[in-house]
């Protein structure tokens, strides 16, 4: 096993030592930071850990999620625990789903100027400039589908000369489709009305008031589907 | 990418996958179940669990690092802060901004209350943004809310509070509706139909999701809803200690900046607790699917404040928590994988379990096929199979990225294509199946102190069934933020606020002979330890 085995890392431009297969965030911790900041659910989901390298004598940055990235030798670390994105306030009830709001909310968007730092940098490998291209017109439900993977890091928005604020222009995205361009499900309504109107109630109420050995028997001999 | 040693065993499961596709294993029976259970489950082991000296729970077993922090030292004491002048002034105040003390605070802030959101790190920095693979409810054709308390109360082994199964399952449809018009993106066929499937111990298709980002997808909907309606949170801000008024209600709590270390008094006429669970708290040394700031917090707070603990001894081991590479040991691999139709197998490639029986059964069978030799050797210990290249044999090529993106990003970026080779897999710490003991109000024995989510205890009985936690956290969540929305117009805060409880519990740790260090809630896990970083905390053989 490469336990024996390290690499020199630079946090902050200070030298360290660590075990080559530790994370940025698990090497941090070896070096003996105790995080607060930047540092969450440590398993790639909640884009907490937004953080920036640059192996040395290498002219390209690099940016990554802490927790998903293995350390490497030469590697200058910085983190970037906070990122200052724009969020909108809107009610979810009163808006409509055409381009018009995007205009209203998030007019940057329509500065973008095509450089593709947002989709070069994004750590989920998603194509940002694609979705706020889709979002410039109006394509909620592409926009959507296209960022759906998308933590909310804000490393996109961080590279970005227009000052978009990629994630959140994504998000008012998949609230409207889910909201208003994706069908209903009937079958859905019709079980609340069917609840509301308390047609489960006595089968429930029998439930509930079995004893202990028929309701085992019951589960225990359940049928389930296939 | 897998090392060399494991090739052979590697070779063996795919040259049996055809015919582990195409097979039915066969489901325990209820007396297998136990025997397995009582052999191999973690919960069963006597040397792991000690007995609670005072409180509520006195004479009650629970974990030792559990135990450590119920009888462990307050972080307060009257006198560090000036109680009589609060910062804060609030109807409702609500501790943890994870997917219940959001949920919560929406319904709060509908009912009219003052809001004010407390949380240790940021909103929705929480388990609810981990759970990958859905949520339940009973809402096509076949399916009825009394099938899913079936389920549920059965999966839990008959131990659940009933009338908080009730309420689970028949808010259920309601909350899925809820969270869709929030805009919450549910995966639907082109007709709006719900595509849903089976989790571990359900008798009918009733898991919803959102790929296998359901929680995320939950939890960004909800944070963005917290967002628009200006409820304010003072992220990485942790609750330290409850306060009382002088007829001993809740009303408010004593709050650390995670950063300056300053201390902040506010005051509430009613408390919500949502702190979630208590994964790194890594019971027993295993590893942890869990969130960073999951410590157990809300369970010291609410028994320092006299409120009753439930099955604070049963926790939840995810049968499937990746055993390789090291850089990801623990992280939860979905049911979901399961659900589509993955199967697990041993070394040989042999299936030695029904891929869908409930977690603590599921994990029970790994644990034993591990100590029977028939795992695949690694760092930490051991690990079996979970062949998920069955899935686009049985679905149709490209269902594994379209239906769980994530794992294939997970294992892709590190030289592992789970759309064709299998992914190593252990048990992982993932969930507190008690808690705090609740009433069908979500109010505590401590009066004006709610509680909803991972942090309370008696919904899921002794075990919970996959898709019943992400329920959970919204049909009580709201709940609860119903609750104080209308409790607070009624109440009236008596007295000063005060510390007379920590004190008593002092007292009461002294008078019980407990010495100890250690000051409690935890906040946060260390892992500066090289043993910890580089083996995990362990695997338990």
């Amino acid at each position: 096993m490469a336990n024996e085995e390290f690499v020199n890392v630079y946090f902050f431009g200070k030298r360290y030592s660590v075990p080559a297969n530790l994370t940025i965030m698990t090497g941090l911790e070896y070096a003996g930071y105790q995080l607060v900041r930047g540092c969450g659910c440590r398993n790639g989901f909640c884009g907490a850990c937004a953080t920036i390298y640059r192996i040395k004598g290498d002219a390209e940055l690099h940016m990554a999620l802490a927790c998903q990235t293995k350390v490497e030798d030469n590697m200058y670390v910085a983190t970037l625990p906070f990122f200052p994105l724009q969020k909108k306030v809107y009610d979810i009830n009163q808006v409509e789903p055409t381009q018009q709001i995007m205009m209203q909310l998030y007019p940057e968007i329509y500065s973008c100027i095509g450089c593709n730092a947002c989709t070069k940098a994004c750590p989920q490998g998603l194509n940002v400039m694609q979705y706020i291209a889709y979002a410039q017109r109006g394509d909620f439900k592409k926009c959507a589908d296209e960022s759906f993977d998308c933590v909310m890091c804000g490393i996109c928005s961080s590279r970005c000369p227009a000052g978009i604020s990629h994630s959140q222009v994504a998000e008012l995205a998949r609230r409207i489709n889910g909201k208003y361009l994706t069908p209903d499900a009937e079958h859905l309504k019709q079980r609340v009305k069917e609840i509301y109107d308390g047609n489960f109630k006595a089968a429930m109420e029998d439930y509930m008031s079995k004893s202990d050995a028929e309701i085992r028997e019951m589960y225990n001999t359940r049928e389930i589907e296939k | 990418m897998y090392p060399d040693s494991y090739q052979e065993s590697l070779a063996k499961v795919a040259a049996k996958r055809a015919e582990n596709a195409a097979a039915e294993p066969r489901r325990m029976t209820a007396d297998e179940k136990d025997a397995l259970l009582k052999e191999y489950h973690p919960d069963y082991r006597e040397d792991q669990f000690e007995e609670i000296k005072i409180g509520p729970n006195k004479g009650e077993k629970a974990p030792h690092e559990l135990v450590a922090m119920l009888q462990a030292h307050s972080r307060v004491h009257a006198g560090d802060v000036d109680l009589d002048k609060p910062q804060y002034d609030v109807d409702v105040l609500i501790i943890g901004a994870g997917g219940a003390g959001s949920s919560a605070a929406i319904e709060a802030d509908e009912a009219g209350a003052n809001v004010l959101m407390t949380t240790k790190l940021r909103i929705g920095d929480a388990n609810t943004m981990m759970a990958e693979g859905g949520i339940q409810a009973a809402d096509k054709e076949n399916d009825s809310p009394q099938q899913h308390f079936l389920d549920a109360y059965g999966g839990g082994h008959f131990a659940a509070k009933k009338e908080l199964v009730e309420k689970l399952v028949t808010e259920a449809p309601e909350d899925i509706q809820w969270l869709n018009d929030l805009g919450c993106e549910f995966d639907k066929d082109e007709t709006g139909r719900m595509i849903t499937t089976h989790g571990g111990g359900t008798s009918r298709k009733r898991m919803h999701a959102c790929k296998d980002y359901s929680g995320a997808e939950i939890m960004r909907t909800l944070r963005d809803e917290v967002q628009n309606r200006k409820i304010p949170i003072l992220e990485f801000t942790s609750a330290i200690e409850l306060l009382k008024d002088e007829e001993g209600k809740a009303a408010g709590a004593v709050l650390v900046n995670m950063e300056t270390l300053e201390l902040t008094v506010v005051r509430a006429k009613t408390v919500i607790l949502a702190t979630g669970g208590a994964g790194r708290m890594h019971y027993q040394g295993f590893p942890t699917s869990n969130h960073y700031g999951a410590t157990a917090d809300g369970l010291v707070l609410a028994y320092r404040a006299g409120a009753k603990l439930l099955y604070q001894h049963t926790l939840q081991y995810h049968p499937t928590g990746a055993a390789y590479p090291d850089q990801i040991y623990g992280a939860l691999v979905t049911e979901k994988v399961r659900s589509l139709g993955a199967k697990i197998v041993n070394k040989d490639g042999e299936i030695f379990v029904h891929p869908l029986e409930t977690r603590d059964v599921e994990a029970a069978a790994i644990i034993r096929e591990c100590k029977k030799g028939n795992g695949v050797e690694t760092d930490h210990g051991c690990g079996v199979w979970l062949d998920a290249p069955i899935i686009d044999i049985k679905n149709g090529e490209g269902t594994i990225k379209k239906r769980i993106p994530a794992m294939y990003r997970m294992f892709e970026k590190r030289g592992i294509d789970i759309s064709k080779e299998p992914i190593l897999v252990y048990p992982t710490l993932h969930y507190q199946n008690g808690g705090v003991d609740i009433n069908t109000d979500c109010e505590t024995a401590v009066k004006d102190l709610f509680a909803a989510g991972e942090v309370t205890g008696g919904v899921h009985g002794t075990n919970r069934l996959m898709g019943n936690s992400l329920l959970d956290v919204i049909v009580f969540g709201r709940d609860a933020g119903k609750a104080a929305g209308a409790r607070f117009k009624d109440v009236e805060i008596k007295g000063k606020l005060n510390l007379n409880h920590v004190d008593a519990f002092e007292d009461e740790l002294k008078a019980a002979g407990v010495e100890t260090d250690l000051v409690s809630p935890k906040l946060l896990s260390k892992y500066v330890d090289q043993k910890t970083l580089l083996q995990g905390p362990g695997i338990i053989q």
